[in-house]
């Protein structure tokens, strides 16, 4: 074993990888660990591998059989799984392979992207509601209540007249529902945890209210932030969609997961295949997400070490 | 605990006139109009029209005189169907709702809950794998491709239950079923996430130690302790599940509330989609309520704030 090495410019990303003493952080450590954990890597393996076929998948389909997702064939619609087209075709002969990787990759960034904000925003926002109790809390839970219950499609009609479609647009519209329930949730559990002895400890040594906030209670809330997180993320695929039928979000042609999903329902019982590989494809990202996030989620519980 | 619960509530008043303050700006500020959804009424019908049921006055009138009415208990006309009150839709719709809430709530608490704990006590053994799995199928798969399937499988396949309508309880199943299973899955996830937070804990090892059954320690402690964020979910879940579901209403042609709402939304009935928006608010802030007390009779450490 390699003698403890001490930099004396105390760069941690250098000692973390030269020696073992320097990596004993929160986070290092469950790098280690959740390497370690065969179901949770090969999730994390598979998710890489879908976002990278989604990424490059209908490049190279455009540059090797020269048709996107907008290609329209009539003569060759609605046919079944082949070898020429392993997803079949849509009613208007647009090759579903090619549509599904497109709409994956905007359904995967899109629902990861609008997840994580929303994580973030909830967790800050539920802790620092919960922590500081009170008038405070009651305020900043009244606007939780408040945003719940007011009329979303119509916020979301009046956006779009105002500000026109765009991206950010999406963004916007799934954030301000998206981080409402971690905010409870991540509310509800520090509202737990402030009463234990850690916290009090913290205090009487002075932390201040914020790295109490930030470095004690919402490190142990991030067990049921991972699990809100990965149940936000299909929610937002699927909102999306919805989003996209109310005339904001990618429009047609353009192919989402969660419209090709709706699409494919709607005619399930006649063109089986529209429905189920948009879905398998969903359900295989559903699943790797989830067992990766239950990996980080055992990785970052210190009382799992042994 | 009597003077938070009385505080809570009084809260609540203001909160309440903000929604319908917020909701009413939100819904009479979208553009469209109640009756320029189909064909072209001649201006003079139009102004008729509007002069009966007020839009004809300045918004912040017609606000204080649909504030006035809410408080005497009345939700106003509804502009679609010219017949019938919003009082009478919601009426109507409301009981057929709550009998496929309270279906979809009891299978999903049932479902989700025992799922859950099994995944949290044999936690990264193939019984939380396959307990996990079942629930990620549930998550995948969207109401309006279970339903379908449901019905195909009970109704056309093996005629044990009617594919759709009202009546008696075999009715209910299908469609309870299909509403509850979603929840349910996101109970089994929240449970299990929640579960494993307190199952090392110190007072979990002091109720094994001091000799209490498996059972008694999972069902008195272990759940007890993991249940607050599944009970912080089920507050806005309730309030959804009691409002309906447009998906799963329309799919077994049930005549519940869910169906009116977006079909009222694109017509710009406005009593119609205020009235339902304001049921929905007033089952949330309820049980949000009801959620805020149940944290300290779950968690004995909880103070009230």
């Amino acid at each position: 074993m390699n003698q403890p090495v001490l930099h004396p410019d105390g760069s941690a990303a250098e000692s973390a990888a030269n020696s073992p003493v320097g990596g004993t952080s929160l986070w290092h450590d469950a790098w280690k660990r959740l390497r370690k954990n065969r179901v949770a890597a090969g999730s994390g393996v598979v998710l890489l591998m879908l976002a990278a076929a989604c990424l490059v998948g209908p490049a190279v389909i455009a540059a090797t059989w020269g048709y996107d997702y907008e290609t329209q064939d009539l003569a060759s619609g609605a046919r079944p799984p082949s070898w020429s087209h392993p997803f079949g075709t849509d009613f208007y002969g647009r090759d579903l392979l090619t549509r599904v990787l497109y709409g994956g990759r905007v359904s995967l960034t899109v629902g990861l992207l609008a997840a994580v904000v929303a994580a973030t925003v909830g967790t800050v926002y539920g802790a620092v509601s919960s922590y500081a109790g009170g008038m405070i809390d009651s305020l900043m839970m009244r606007v939780v209540d408040i945003l719940y219950a007011l009329p979303y499609m119509f916020l979301v009609i009046i956006l779009v007249t105002i500000l026109g479609k765009s991206l950010l647009l999406v963004f916007l519209a799934l954030g301000a529902v998206g981080w409402l329930l971690t905010a409870r949730i991540v509310r509800g559990q520090v509202m737990s945890l402030k009463e234990q002895d850690f916290v009090l400890a913290a205090r009487s040594l002075g932390t201040s209210s914020r790295d109490i906030i930030f470095r004690h209670l919402i490190p142990n809330t991030l067990g049921p932030v991972i699990v809100t997180f990965t149940l936000t993320v299909p929610s937002m695929i699927l909102q999306e969609a919805f989003l996209s039928f109310l005339g904001l979000g990618v429009q047609a042609p353009r192919p989402s997961l969660g419209a090709l999903i709706n699409d494919g329902a709607n005619q399930m019982l006649v063109f089986w295949w529209t429905l189920a590989f948009p879905g398998a494809v969903m359900a295989v990202m559903l699943f790797a997400l989830n067992f990766l996030g239950d990996g980080v989620r055992d990785a970052l519980d210190p009382r799992m070490k042994h | 605990m009597k003077a938070y619960v009385i505080r809570r509530v009084l809260e609540l008043i203001p909160t309440a006139l903000i929604i319908v303050l917020g909701s009413f700006a939100l819904v009479r500020l979208a553009p469209g109009s109640p009756f320029s959804s189909e064909k072209e009424i001649p201006p003079e019908v139009r102004r008729q029209l509007d002069a009966k049921y007020g839009f004809d006055k300045p918004l912040p009138e017609q606000f204080l005189r649909y504030l006035g009415n809410l408080l005497r208990g009345d939700l106003g006309p509804s502009t679609k169907y010219p017949q019938r009150s919003v009082n009478e839709i919601i009426g109507d719709g409301f009981p057929v709702s709550l009998t496929l809430a309270g279906v979809a709530l009891v299978w999903s608490l049932l479902v989700g809950v025992t799922a859950g704990i099994i995944g949290a006590v044999r936690q990264n053994t193939i019984w939380d794998h396959a307990a996990m799995g079942a629930a990620l199928v549930g998550i995948s798969i969207p109401s309006f491709v279970l339903g379908p399937l449901l019905v195909l499988i009970f109704a056309l396949r093996l005629h044990l239950l009617p594919p759709a309508g009202w009546g008696d309880w075999r009715h209910v199943i299908l469609p309870g079923l299909t509403l509850g299973t979603i929840y349910a899955a996101s109970i089994a996830r929240l449970t299990r996430g929640g579960m494993l937070e307190v199952v090392r804990s110190d007072f979990i090892r002091t109720a094994r130690a001091k000799g209490l059954s498996e059972r008694l320690v999972i069902w008195r402690h272990m759940l007890r302790g993991g249940l607050l964020p599944v009970v912080s979910y089920l507050g806005p879940a309730i309030a959804s599940m009691l409002t309906g579901s447009v998906v799963v209403e329309k799919i077994f042609n049930v005549p519940g509330i869910g169906p009116y709402f977006v079909d009222a939304a694109f017509n710009r009935d406005y009593f119609l989609v205020m009235g339902i928006v304001l049921l929905y608010a007033f089952f949330l802030l309820l049980l949000n309520l009801v959620v805020d007390v149940a944290y300290g009779f779950l968690d004995p450490r909880i103070e009230y704030p």
